[in-house]
């Protein structure tokens, strides 16, 4: 925060709102990777039918989409300061991002609709392989469009960000990663715990209502 | 694109992106923390279950003779 607003030069275009950057382009990065790491945890969990790698997909799924919510919401916050509009729907980097949120909104319907939790984790991860490779494919389809409305961030023909913005832009965007590996690690071990107790649960006690385990869009490990 | 607004519009939105992290980050922190406090329950009942059974397997062994 520091860095953003008191060592990031003021941009000579957008002047101070630019500051969004800093916090909206991180966060998009980092829930697209994210999307991505839980097609590379599916593409594991089928090959070695370990249930912590659905786990892990899942996880890192669920938290990417908490981000992208945030992406949503910034891009949109900037979008009505730089443009003019809360949203514009010829920008194909804002609607190919909406459209990758809405294909994994449908992931805990798709993994609440599947009782066995056997087929739910296979059927989990098949989607996430195939949603995670949409992704970049998605991204590089929106590079490759004509129109350049949406700010470039990385690379320009123009030339990069100045260093001062450049530091800053690193730094946020490896608090962003480690914020999402943090939120992932506090996750997961909170899913474990709850599953210890369900099987210590179902050890213990004589009460078959006691011990029955409803339905549930999470993994069961 | 529009021409860069004055510092002070300029501040609302900043400040607007920059709360709406902040609120995410703290409600998913604070469902987190429900959780937690949940399966912290559940941990002090199983605890009970486990003492009330000892209590039970003590209870039903058989006493040993007084000399």
């Amino acid at each position: 925060m520091a860095l953003v607003f008191l060592y990031a030069p003021l941009d000579a275009d957008q002047g101070f709102v630019q500051k969004i950057f800093y916090v909206h382009v991180p966060m998009a990065i980092v829930a697209l990777v994210g999307l991505m790491a839980g097609g590379v945890f599916g593409v594991m969990h089928l090959r070695t039918r370990d249930a912590r790698w659905d786990m892990r997909s899942y996880v890192t799924i669920h938290i990417s989409i908490v981000l992208a919510v945030g992406v949503l919401v910034t891009g949109s916050i900037w979008a009505r300061a730089s443009w003019g509009h809360w949203w514009i729907w010829d920008e194909p980097m804002l609607v190919s991002f909406l459209i990758v949120f809405l294909l994994y909104a449908t992931y805990w319907p798709l993994r609440f609709s599947i009782e066995d939790s056997e087929r739910q984790a296979r059927y989990a991860s098949v989607f996430a392989i195939v949603a995670g490779a949409f992704v970049p494919l998605n991204f590089a389809a929106v590079r490759m469009a004509e129109q350049f409305v949406h700010p470039e961030t990385l690379a320009t023909t123009t030339g990069g960000m100045p260093p001062k913005m450049g530091l800053t832009f690193l730094v946020a965007l490896l608090g962003m990663g480690l914020l999402f590996i943090t939120l992932c690690k506090y996750e997961m071990a909170s899913k474990h715990a709850t599953f210890r107790l369900r099987s210590l649960r179902r050890r213990l006690s004589d009460d078959d209502d006691f011990a029955a385990v409803g339905r549930s869009a999470a993994p069961q490990l | 694109m529009l021409p860069a607004l004055p510092l002070d519009e300029a501040g609302k939105y900043v400040a607007g992106a920059y709360l709406v992290f902040l609120a995410l980050v703290l409600i998913y922190v604070a469902i987190m923390a429900s959780k937690l406090s949940r399966i912290e329950r559940e941990v002090v009942e199983l605890a009970e279950i486990v003492e009330r059974r000892d209590e039970a397997a003590a209870a039903d062994r058989p006493r040993e003779p007084v000399a």
